[in-house]
């Protein structure tokens, strides 16, 4: 590799537009499809998004986290669906993706499924909301859900909110951090979907309304810094107001 | 359309018919995320031509036989609302339109990175609100900050202008008067930072000399416009952040 010093246009948490150069040299760049490096070894931006930098031994890694854009399903993911069509031996679901989800009759009942002695409708129907995960995708058959893990399955009860897919990460946080500390708060079982739909289950109506405009605060907010610690100080407030929490506690 | 008139002067004392310089584009207004229901839209105008874009995708093939193995299909439609132009344009797709969609699907082709959403289509609109010449240009602008809106990873952004030749001046970003009268008209789009050109019309006649100048001229017209389509991209986190 050629020894060439790294040149940075942008620095760290900088907004980049597509056609943003950011940096020439050698550099490492983290998310593939979002930097691009030319032919003349300049790396160009192709997305609006929040642009990280970091310096490890000298060695310069170049990320970028998109701001906006559709969900493209990933394996592995955790994404909240909901039915949109039953065929024979397998459900449709609306992944909010530009595929439909398949998840099969035999992995969603754990069993071998006879088309001919039962019917689909029985288990699931259109506009029944499943949490599951992506087995497998590779673009060019449609995704294939299962729900064979803990947590997965049939939603029963609970609320489910839309954000812009882009924001997930924000939601979650770094190891966790923002959506551990919305649970804390409000006490909300908060299950969250890499398709950008969350679903809420809480232990009264006030305190989910709470919790939702804080989610919706953050997906607002996603591409400032400090946002945990503003979003904890969010909820005590409107606690407050609510008379769900007294002045003085925490 | 007033074919009888005669051609007014174009050119007086070293000033174009609207008081600008040879070299000089109308006042820009653009302004990104205007459409809620849109995944991304952008609305321009260059001087009284105004245009509306929204980009949805990608998003599901419809009908489904249209979907391509390898890559997104980009449908685009221009169109000049009935209320655009002086007199009453028939809603009904004329052949001019059709062509521009397919000319500034073309121009916008290379700079989507289609080939990551196989089986998807993005599809742009693209709507004349009001015309005053260079609307094909001002929709490439618009369409390419409406993808970008969208997050749709493009290589560059597309920006475009016109240049024309009125009474024997070769003129940048011309208005609805200038290309009914003028001598030639050169729409051109490029991706500025990749150095590519994505669009080049010519209507009317040039001298290889002109060309050149001209060629040179609508490039650097498009330095610009590509700078403010930044500024308008830019714009909509920081102000956000701000509040």
């Amino acid at each position: 590799m050629s020894k060439q010093k790294p040149i940075l246009y942008f620095q760290n948490r900088d907004i980049v537009v597509p056609g943003d150069i950011v940096a020439a040299g050698d550099v490492d760049i983290e998310t593939p499809n979002l930097l691009v490096k030319l032919d003349d070894g300049r790396i160009m931006a192709t997305v609006t998004g929040l642009l990280s930098v970091e310096e490890e031994e000298g060695k310069v890694k170049l990320g970028l986290i998109p701001l906006k854009g559709r969900y493209i399903p990933k394996p592995g993911d955790l994404v909240i669906g909901v039915v949109a069509d039953v065929g024979i031996t397998a459900w449709f679901v609306d992944i909010r993706a530009p595929f439909p989800g398949v998840l099969n009759a035999s992995d969603y009942l754990s069993r071998p499924f006879n088309p001919a002695t039962e019917n689909l409708r029985k288990y699931l129907d259109v506009g029944d909301v499943i949490v599951a995960k992506v087995a497998q995708f590779d673009r060019t058959r449609d995704p294939i859900l299962t729900t064979q893990e803990k947590g997965l399955g049939k939603v029963v009860e609970g609320s489910l909110i839309e954000i812009e897919p882009s924001r997930v990460p924000r939601v979650i946080g770094r190891r966790r951090s923002m959506i551990t500390m919305l649970q804390d708060m409000t006490q909300c079982n908060i299950v969250v979907g890499n398709n950008g739909r969350i679903l809420l289950r809480c232990p009264n109506p006030e305190i989910e309304a709470v919790a939702i405009l804080a989610i919706k605060k953050i997906e607002a907010e996603a591409h400032t810094t400090g946002l945990t610690e503003r979003v904890r100080e969010f909820i005590i407030e409107e606690k407050i107001k609510r008379g769900l929490m007294e002045r003085g506690l925490e | 359309m007033g074919s009888s008139s005669e051609k007014p002067q174009l050119i007086i004392d070293g000033k174009r018919i609207d008081g600008r310089a040879f070299d000089e584009l109308r006042p820009i207004e653009m302004e990104v995320g205007v459409l809620k229901n849109a995944d991304g839209s952008a609305i321009v105008a260059f001087g009284n031509t105004r245009v509306l874009a929204a980009v949805y995708g990608p998003r599901e093939v419809m009908p489904k036989h249209v979907a391509l193995a390898d890559r997104a299909v980009i449908r685009c439609r221009y169109r000049m609302l009935s209320f655009s132009a002086e007199e009453r344009k028939s809603p009904a797709p004329s052949r001019r339109e059709i062509e521009l969609s397919k000319v500034i699907r073309e121009a916008l082709e290379p700079a989507i990175m289609s080939e990551l959403f196989p089986r998807t289509t993005i599809d742009i609109f693209i709507e004349v609100l009001n015309a005053d010449g260079g609307t094909r240009t001002t929709g490439i602008t618009a369409a390419a900050l409406a993808l970008a809106d969208a997050g749709v990873p493009m290589r560059d952004l597309v920006a475009g202008v016109a240049v024309g030749k009125v009474d024997g001046k070769l003129v940048l970003d011309i208005n609805k008067v200038e290309d009914m009268y003028g001598e030639a008209d050169m729409p051109v789009a490029a991706m500025p930072s990749l150095g590519r050109i994505t669009l080049l019309q010519l209507n009317g006649v040039l001298t290889h000399e002109e060309f050149v100048e001209a060629l040179a001229l609508a490039l650097k017209g498009i330095r610009k416009i590509y700078e403010l389509q930044k500024e308008a991209l830019r714009k909509k986190y920081v102000t956000t952040e701000e509040a």
